[in-house]
């Protein structure tokens, strides 16, 4: 009996095996090294044109002429290929590939750590680097070595103001920065049933954040729902006895919700431990947290009221902002007081609206709170959308109402 | 295949933020790389890097695909780059980008003290004290001997 990624893979853990990727994608900053590499490699053409995908999220639209510069290459290089492609404003390449792209029991790679995301999906995902992804540009195929699993059973259901991002933010803390490294988590459980897509979408993303290569749900009714939303159509993923490295259980009728602090991931404590903490910038965005139910969650929160902080928010694409101007969520964050940035990554990186200056302390949505990451000298700490929210009203971090 | 160089010591969950920042990724230029390698970490580093073998703590490279993480440490002429474990996507990049990483626990670091390895017999010696190291695999070995997976590919034809 196997794991899911041994499924996927067709070999058991710890086995090296060459395999043709289903979808392969790359943005605006791992692209310029990819095509440098690949030209470089002195191939006439691509081996799968139709399974690659080039998606500008990163520093989209250019802050200068330097990025303007590289990113018109990878533009005219996608057209002459006649690849997918998406322009700025378009979002986040995860977001992209979730919208209706990936599908259950595929191979998936990105040139970007957080590919795992899709894992959602009951895909096999995994980042690599931009000569790896040369490589499979090339010959459509790459070598996987196929990692041991670390059970993940959430038991019980979310209570009060705990969300997805605090279920990623515990697991993490649990398992820690390295302790998921080679390996793949699976998350199984009663728990997982009431997940939605886009929850389960915010979960698989902080994978990474363990060192794993992969964060995977099992395809069920929830997903073939979602995909149906795209006219496809897909049948759900038998769970199977197997054999897990390790295993832990996630209470989640225990969960409150959590603060990771400056400058690890696995940080995480309950937010009452920050209360009051003052705040310079609240960020809502990112491929963890910038969905459409995110923004409706910090809209729920600040309706009819004013921030106290400086609160950029960024939707993780052009489908999100779109339907969150239809919802009226998109109102509601403007009189608010909120400031509101083109779908993509936004401050996360570093390098672009919204960056923090030396001695600021930010609180964000996102994924990663290393050191000047999203603004030199700065510190930020990571929570969900409602913390954000509520953090936002008072200028400082503050539990969402509903906490115990 | 035996390689030798400077001891750099660092601690554990170097990340590639740190390695090298978001704000130098706009370039196709290498060097401009080498230049900032480590400098959000310690901006005198930079200037330590040749012939340097970094002596790292646990979970090196974690954090983003950057790869022009390794890049940066191979144009600043790193010899290598030895710690108990790595990132995964940064191992895979290294190798990659033709810079060699050992797998090895339990080596004693001093700064500047003389440190030779190999990467396919597997072994660290510094400070006089020689410790068993994960050997690379075939494969990896010999994207390694190429230069790197680009020459290996080339080699390939
Ligand atoms: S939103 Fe942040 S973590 Fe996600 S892909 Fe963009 S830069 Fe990376």
């Amino acid at each position: 009996m196997s794991t899911l990624a041994e499924r996927i893979l067709g070999a058991p853990a710890g086995s090296f095996v060459d395999r043709p990727v289903d979808r392969a994608f790359v943005h605006d900053g791992t692209g310029v090294l990819t095509l440098e590499a690949w030209r470089r490699m002195e191939r006439d053409r691509l081996a799968c044109p139709e399974r690659l995908s080039i998606l500008f999220d990163h520093i989209a639209p250019a802050n200068n002429s330097t990025t303007a510069a590289l990113q018109a290459e990878l533009r005219t290089f996608a057209a002459e290929q006649g690849l997918h492609f998406s322009d700025v404003g378009g979002g986040i390449c995860h977001q992209l590939m979730s919208e209706g792209i990936v599908r259950p029991g595929e191979v998936v790679v990105g040139a970007d750590s957080h590919t795992c995301t899709l894992g959602a999906f009951g895909a096999f995902a995994t980042g690599v680097g931009a000569t790896d992804m040369a490589a499979i540009w090339a010959s459509g195929s790459t070598w996987f070595r196929v990692p041991a699993t670390i059970g993940v059973h959430l038991d019980g259901t979310l209570q009060g103001a705990a969300e997805a991002k605090d279920i990623a933010l515990d697991y993490v803390r649990r398992i820690g920065m390295d302790g998921g490294t080679y390996m793949a988590l699976e998350f199984l459980g009663e728990g997982v049933r009431d997940l939605s897509m886009e929850s389960r979408l915010t979960i698989a993303n902080m994978a990474v954040e363990t060192g794993a290569k992969a964060g995977m749900f099992y395809a069920d009714d929830t997903t073939a729902r979602s995909l149906a939303a795209y006219g496809i159509h897909t049948a759900p993923q038998a769970i199977e006895a197997c054999h897990y490295d390790r295993e832990i259980t996630l209470d989640l009728d225990d969960l409150v919700p959590l603060v990771a602090a400056p400058h690890r991931v696995d940080n995480g404590r309950p937010v009452a431990e920050f209360e009051g903490i003052a705040l310079d910038e609240v960020f809502v965005g990112t491929c963890t947290n910038g969905r459409h139910s995110d923004l409706a969650r910090v809209a729920a929160i600040v309706a009819g009221r004013k921030v106290a902080v400086r609160t950029i928010v960024v939707p993780a694409s052009r489908a999100v902002l779109l339907r969150a101007a239809q919802s009226g969520v998109l109102t509601t964050l403007i009189e608010a007081g909120c400031t509101i940035g083109p779908p993509g990554c936004g401050p996360c990186l570093g390098a672009h609206m919204g960056v923090l200056g030396e001695g600021e302390v930010g609180l964000s949505t996102a994924n990663r709170n290393f050191r000047n990451r999203m603004g030199v000298g700065a510190d930020y700490y990571l929570c969900s959308p409602a913390t954000a929210a509520a953090s936002a009203l008072r200028g400082a971090i503050t539990a969402p109402e509903g906490s115990a | 295949m035996i390689l030798q160089g400077r001891a750099v010591c660092l601690g554990a969950d170097v990340d590639t933020d740190l390695i090298i920042a978001g704000r130098y990724l706009r370039t196709k230029d290498r060097r401009v790389w080498a230049e900032h390698v480590f400098e959000d970490l310690d901006p005198a580093l930079a200037a330590r890097m040749e012939g340097a073998v970094i002596l790292a703590g646990t979970n090196f490279g974690c954090g983003s695909s950057r790869e022009q993480a390794p890049v940066a440490l191979r144009e600043a002429g790193v010899a290598g780059v030895i710690a108990p474990s790595f990132a995964r996507i940064f191992f895979r990049n290294a190798i990659n980008v033709g810079l060699p990483v050992v797998e090895c626990g339990g080596v004693r670091c001093s700064n500047d003290a003389p440190v030779s390895f190999s990467p396919d017999e597997g072994w660290v010696e510094a400070g006089g004290e020689r410790c068993t190291a994960t050997p690379l695999s075939g494969r990896m070995l010999d994207i390694l001997a190429h230069g790197g997976l680009v020459e290996y590919w080339r080699a390939q034809q």
